[in-house]
């Protein structure tokens, strides 16, 4: 009889972001991008994936504020088979969905294991917010901020959770500065005063070094991972 | 027993995975059915006595005891439109990822077992009511006020309509609440006795018509 | 006791000659049944409303039983209209459907029209076999043109094999719980119907949803079924889009 639940040998899911899959085996990786509209962050997403798909298996998780517009970029970019992209909606609150209420993300991400894994790696990005918005570590083990010369110099200056506390700290866009009249060592100063020892990284994807800097970071972040 | 329980359970910002459902809040404010606040309070009254007393029905008796895969079988049947099948699941699994979390119980990982791409999110909110040590009444409190303070939510984004006004839709609605919670108890407790024939099987055609078309938006804010 | 009560029985077998017999027929009261010219295979039955009905007080039933290999199609002459009685009393409609394993019912009445102070309510319940076939049409009407109706509860029940396929109740007009004619339920819309396909085949390949026009969907159940839910300004447009659903389920 056609049923709508199936009734498998799977293990319930764990409850919280346990580094264990039900089965006892390492889950993936995750690591989360977020930071304000239009700083590059889909764009950053494909350039990962084109970059480490050849060395890690990995999936996607985008949390947009309509539907699956960053999920269709990915897919028109053809960065990943299409099911290993997962659009999640998010009730026109995407910072709800990555912090407050992660449940859709976890089942997201636990999907895409079940489903396409065994996978190394999961990038779960986060729809153009605001400043304040970060993952929960409930959701993800390392987070990525991206902001862009383009918003203004000021912004590491000002600081917030997103500039002050992530992981990894990505100034896009640095092929723009001078158009824009943004001072990037000014900038540089700032995350440094405002993040002390985390790091950051200025990045063009439009310069030959493009994504690699961010890359060599996600790729040490995943050796400490499976250590 | 603590009753404050019941508010942890019932807060609009217990992590369940509610926050991006509208109810079919989405799609009738796209159909031009709720322009304000006097079309909400009409969506919301209709879908408090239909939806709202089947699912308030489901969780009581779930909370009281009966059997869940059982009463998981009966939601199906009083659920035609495979979005909203879909959509109960899934809110039952991330419901039940934040009860387990909150109030460990064999009963809730038993059911987890069972349904691991997830049960009806109404038995799976009645187990975590009796995990949390309340009862079937306050099981369907928690379910009928979900049913009508998710979409006025919901409505308030996508309208831009004054917060105030929606609370006092909810407000105005509380005797009603009460009404209804009182039937669902009935019947929830008839189940025991009587199977699960006797849960309400009150429908809203325009809800099931309208989740199957808004399943198939290819832009939505909402995921329901 | 007040209103009539009236029970019409319909029972149909497999001839063992390819064809279908009816070895019950009991027409009740105002409940006539005559049978009409069928195809191969299949019996038909028309049921004809001697008297308009129900009103206030009436208790109708009708019963049809269909066995292995037997087919049966039924009909109406015409609308069944539901109207205030003397009685203050509610009135019911019950009609109680079984398809054994091998078998099939066409269940294909007129609508029912809740004239304005009526107050009925109408069970429909089919049990079938696991590899029995149904096809089930209910349309309601609320209100006469330009009428305001009376109260309408409608609960249908589809059961296949002892499991619960279907189970839905609809509530309208003055009395019914509040919503009914808000954006939740039916708006502004005077008409709804429901159609019942219920196949073994579905088991194998479950029927698609889609839509039927801007306000009717093919939806598969949890089970061998599908329900089409339509929802139209008027009995009309109501039957156009369901014979439209209904060629397009049964084509497959």
């Amino acid at each position: 009889m056609h049923l709508d639940h199936t009734h498998d040998r799977h293990a319930a899911a764990a409850v919280g972001a346990d580094a264990r899959r039900a089965d006892g085996s390492r889950r993936a990786l995750r690591i989360g991008l977020g930071g304000p509209v239009g700083s590059g962050k889909t764009a950053t997403v494909a350039a990962l994936c084109r970059t480490l798909r050849d060395e890690l298996s990995l999936a996607v998780v985008t949390n947009d504020i309509y539907t699956r517009e960053d999920a269709e970029f990915l897919l028109r970019e053809a960065v990943l088979p299409p099911e290993r992209i997962t659009a999640v909606e998010t009730g026109a609150c995407p910072h709800t969905a990555i912090r407050d209420d992660i449940s859709a993300n976890l089942e997201a991400v636990e999907d895409l294991e079940d489903e396409v894994g065994p996978l190394d790696l999961i990038l779960v990005e986060s729809g153009g917010d605001n400043l304040t918005a970060t993952f929960s570590k409930g959701l993800v083990d390392a987070q990525i901020f991206v902001i862009d010369v383009a918003g203004g110099d000021d912004i590491p200056r000002k600081g917030g959770p997103g500039v002050t506390t992530a992981d990894l700290l990505v100034v896009n866009k640095t092929d723009l500065a001078p158009y824009v009249g943004s001072d990037l060592a000014r900038m540089a100063a700032d995350a440094k005063a405002q993040r002390a020892e985390l790091p950051v990284v200025f990045q063009s994807l439009r310069s030959e070094g493009g994504v690699q800097d961010v890359a060599a970071w996600v790729r040490a972040q995943f050796a400490a991972w499976t250590a | 027993m603590t009753r404050a329980a019941l508010l942890v359970l019932a807060d609009g910002r217990f992590p369940a995975g509610g926050h991006a459902h509208s109810g079919g809040a989405e799609e009738a404010v796209g159909a031009g059915r709720i322009t304000g606040a006097t079309s909400l309070e009409a969506f919301l009254r209709g879908r408090l006595h239909t939806t709202g007393l089947v699912t308030a029905a489901l969780a009581a008796a779930a909370a009281a005891g009966g059997d869940p895969a059982e009463l998981d079988a009966a939601a199906d049947a009083r659920t035609p439109s495979p979005a909203l099948r879909l959509t109960a699941r899934k809110l039952g699994r991330q419901l039940m990822r934040a009860a387990r979390a909150a109030w460990p119980s064999t009963e809730l990982d038993a059911l987890a077992r069972e349904f691991p791409k997830g049960a009806h999110q109404p038995v799976v909110l009645g187990l975590t009511a009796r995990a949390a040590g309340l009862g079937a009444a306050d099981a369907a409190y928690c379910s009928v006020y979900e049913s009508v303070s998710g979409p006025a939510t919901a409505v308030v984004r996508l309208l831009s309509l004054d917060p105030f006004e929606a609370t006092a839709v909810l407000a105005r609605l509380a005797p009603e609440l009460d009404r209804v919670v009182d039937r669902a108890v009935v019947a929830g407790s008839a189940v025991a006795t009587a199977g699960v024939d006797a849960l309400p099987a009150a429908s809203a055609p325009l809800l099931e018509i309208g989740a199957e078309v808004h399943a198939a938006w290819p832009v939505r804010l909402f995921a329901s | 006791m007040s209103g009539v009560h009236a029970t019409a029985r319909i029972g149909a077998r497999y001839d063992g000659r390819g064809g279908t017999s009816l070895p019950v027929l009991e027409s009740d009261g105002p409940l006539a049944l005559r049978r009409t010219r069928g195809t191969a295979g299949e019996a038909r039955v028309m049921l004809v409303g001697a008297m308009s009905g129900p009103l206030g007080g009436d208790r109708f039933a009708v019963e049809a039983d269909v066995g292995n290999g037997a087919r049966l199609q039924v009909g109406s002459a015409a609308a069944t209209i539901a109207l205030p009685g003397q009685a203050k009393d509610e009135a019911h409609y019950d009609v109680r459907l079984t398809v054994a394993d091998g078998g099939e019912l066409r269940w294909l009445p007129e609508q029912l029209i809740s004239a304005k102070g009526s107050d009925l309510f109408v069970t429909t319940r089919a049990a079938l076999g696991a590899d029995a076939r149904l096809v089930l049409r209910e349309e309601q009407v609320l209100g006469r043109v330009g009428e305001e109706p009376g109260r309408l509860t409608s609960r249908l029940t589809v059961r296949v094999a002892g499991r619960v396929v279907l189970d839905q109740e609809l509530a309208c007009g003055p009395g019914a719980p509040g919503g009914w004619d808000g954006p939740a339920v039916l708006a502004e819309y005077r008409a709804v119907g429901q159609l019942v396909v219920v196949r073994p085949e579905f088991r194998e390949t479950p029927a698609e949803a889609r839509n039927i026009g801007e306000h009717a969907r093919v939806m598969p159940l949890a089970g061998p079924a599908a329900l089409v839910t339509a929802v139209a300004p008027d009995a009309l447009r109501l039957r156009r889009a369901l014979d439209e659903a209904l060629a397009d389920v049964d084509i497959r």
